[in-house]
């Protein structure tokens, strides 16, 4: 059955943007992360302009996070306080990612940016995962007492920052300087790159900011309400760009495929889950990497004018 | 950045075409009244209206001619501004988006469809004379820093836009019965662009067009995706807060309808 989208002007298959959803859905249920680094590729490849594609996958995380963050609300996982420097940071971080966006799509080169910064990205995060990982699985073999990694060995530079900030419930006093700058750095990718930003949000929490685990996913995903907000407003206002249609299409899928997902992710063990997400991250950064150095197919495209 | 102008509502419309329909016969009465018009043509519907469950759409052409005869059908969308872009290796590593050219005055669509292929109807001259065909389009370039590449930019347009399904040239596509009637199916996709179409008939007899007829029809979206696109771009900010306001409330329902654990 095909709908037509409005906004990105074409008609679309119903079923298979539910089963997108879906798909995307179990996996972000499964690993804790929205999934935005697979749904925007994924919608690009189906034919949606990724200026569409990348708008519209901020309303829909908003949607899902919104849906996501009332779980972790319920069993006190989200650390308000912290969530609430992280936004200010994210809020300014999407104002200037929409605006840059807005530059590159001028320029032409909007495309590249998306694409380089999937490959930085992903390629960092995945590398260290799998790494870290990897270290964990072993470590949990030989019956050795775990290393507390990622807590209370932070560089000294970085306790003698200002404006120092106790975060009662992630157990933390740090300078707010850090959850600013690292909101500020995720915001400005979220926009870039059409992701809600927690694939890269949730290990800086973990391993930059050393704040516990199970508060990371709800305040991440409460910050991340705010950003996605955020961004849609902008990019509705300059780009004309979400389609709201196609948001409410994804979002059964999604929040169905998360139920399912985590379901099956309470059987797998925390350091094979995060295996797992490791080489997925991985496995998309080099199939984009692949198609930045390889020759295209086809040399020419197309661009509509710009006004 | 789309352009407002593409939006119609189609009621608004209506009384243009309307104008249109009662004006075209009426010219073309004028110009031979005493002869029995060589060139009749209609469509099966004026109006395509893009709905929710859009999918892409036929329109019949038929009409007839006052004896035997080639036909040519051209089919012309609003004209756009497009950008052909070309990607180059830079630093021996990646391929990325370089030169450019701007095409000022591209049609949105065109389509060719003839009963015999257009070299062995008409020569080129005549075809230049009434743009009928991709390369006898006269597209107005700029930004041109290139030189001898622009003739690649153009057929890289042209491939391009086939691809899409936006641009077709089908000879022998239209079909015709006792030398008298003729008739042919337009397709038009899912994609297609919205604005006011021109069909053109062309009757060619001799090596040369003897009588041409031009119908208009209009393709624009109507009812909800058609109020959404232009909230959208009328009211954007409104629409960005509406689509925040939507979204909460969704995943507000939707995790509310999960909240066993």
């Amino acid at each position: 059955m095909q709908i037509y989208l409005p906004i990105a002007e074409m008609s679309v298959n119903l079923f298979l943007l539910l089963a997108m959803g879906g798909g995307v859905g179990f996996l972000s249920g499964l690993f804790g992360v929205g999934g935005g680094f697979l749904l925007t590729p994924l919608m690009i490849f189906i034919g949606i302009p990724p200026a569409v594609s990348v708008a519209t996958v901020a309303n829909q995380f908003l949607a899902s996070s919104v849906s996501g963050v009332l779980a972790h609300w319920r069993r006190g996982n989200v650390d308000v306080k912290m969530g609430l420097v992280l936004m200010v940071g994210g809020l300014a971080g999407s104002g200037l990612g929409v605006w840059v966006f807005k530059v590159l799509r001028s320029l032409g080169q909007i495309d590249l940016a998306i694409s380089i910064c999937y490959v930085l990205f992903l390629g960092t995060v995945g590398g260290l995962m799998l790494a870290e990982s990897l270290a964990a699985m072993r470590r949990s073999r030989r019956p050795l007492p775990p290393s507390r990694a990622g807590q209370g060995h932070h560089e000294s530079w970085v306790h003698r920052l200002p404006f120092k900030m106790r975060f009662r419930k992630s157990r933390l006093y740090i300078s707010a300087l850090l959850p600013l700058a690292v909101g500020l750095a995720v915001g400005i990718l979220a926009a870039i790159m059409g992701v809600g930003g927690g694939f890269i949000m949730v290990p800086a929490m973990i391993y930059l900011l050393g704040m516990p685990t199970q508060v990371v996913v709800g305040t991440s995903l409460f910050q991340i309400i705010f950003v996605t907000a955020n961004t849609t407003f902008l990019q509705s206002t300059f780009n004309q760009t979400v389609d709201v249609v196609l948001a409410l299409l994804l979002l059964p899928g999604a929040v169905i495929g998360a139920q399912y997902g985590a379901r099956f992710g309470s059987r797998l063990k925390a350091e094979q889950l995060r295996v797992l997400l490791a080489l997925l991250v991985l496995g998309v950064c080099l199939k984009l990497a692949f198609d930045l150095v390889t020759r295209p197919d086809d040399l020419y495209l197309l661009a509509g004018g710009m006004k | 950045m789309r352009r407002k102008g593409r939006f119609f509502s189609l009621t608004a419309l209506l009384p243009a075409v309307l104008v249109g329909l009662l004006v075209l016969p009426l010219t073309a009465d004028a110009a031979n009244t005493p002869r029995e018009q060589p060139l009749v043509a209609d469509l099966s519907k004026h109006l395509v209206a893009i709905t929710t469950g859009f999918s892409g759409t036929d329109v019949l052409l038929f009409g007839a001619t006052d004896g035997p005869g080639d036909i040519i059908l051209v089919v012309r969308g609003p004209v756009t501004q497009q950008i052909v872009r070309r990607k180059g290796k830079v630093g021996g590593l990646m391929w990325v988006n370089q030169d450019y050219v701007t095409v000022e005055n591209a049609p949105s669509f065109y389509s060719v469809a003839s009963t015999r292929p257009l070299e062995d109807l008409v020569g080129p001259a005549t075809l230049d004379r009434h743009q009928i065909g991709m390369t006898h389009l006269d597209l107005e370039l700029s930004d041109l820093t290139l030189g001898e590449t622009e003739e690649e930019f153009r057929s890289a347009l042209f491939r391009l836009k086939e691809e899409q399904g936006l641009y077709s040239y089908a000879p022998g596509t239209v079909t015709q019965l006792a030398n008298r009637l003729f008739r042919s199916e337009l397709h038009f996709p899912s994609n297609v662009p919205t604005g006011t179409y021109l069909v053109e008939v062309y009757l060619v007899r001799d090596n040369d067009v003897v009588n041409a007829e031009i119908t208009p029809l209009i393709i624009g979206k109507a009812g909800f995706g058609a109020d959404l696109y232009l909230f959208a771009h009328e009211h954007s900010a409104w629409y960005g807060v509406g689509a925040i306001l939507l979204a909460v409330v969704a995943g507000w329902a939707a995790g509310a309808l999960f909240r066993r654990s």
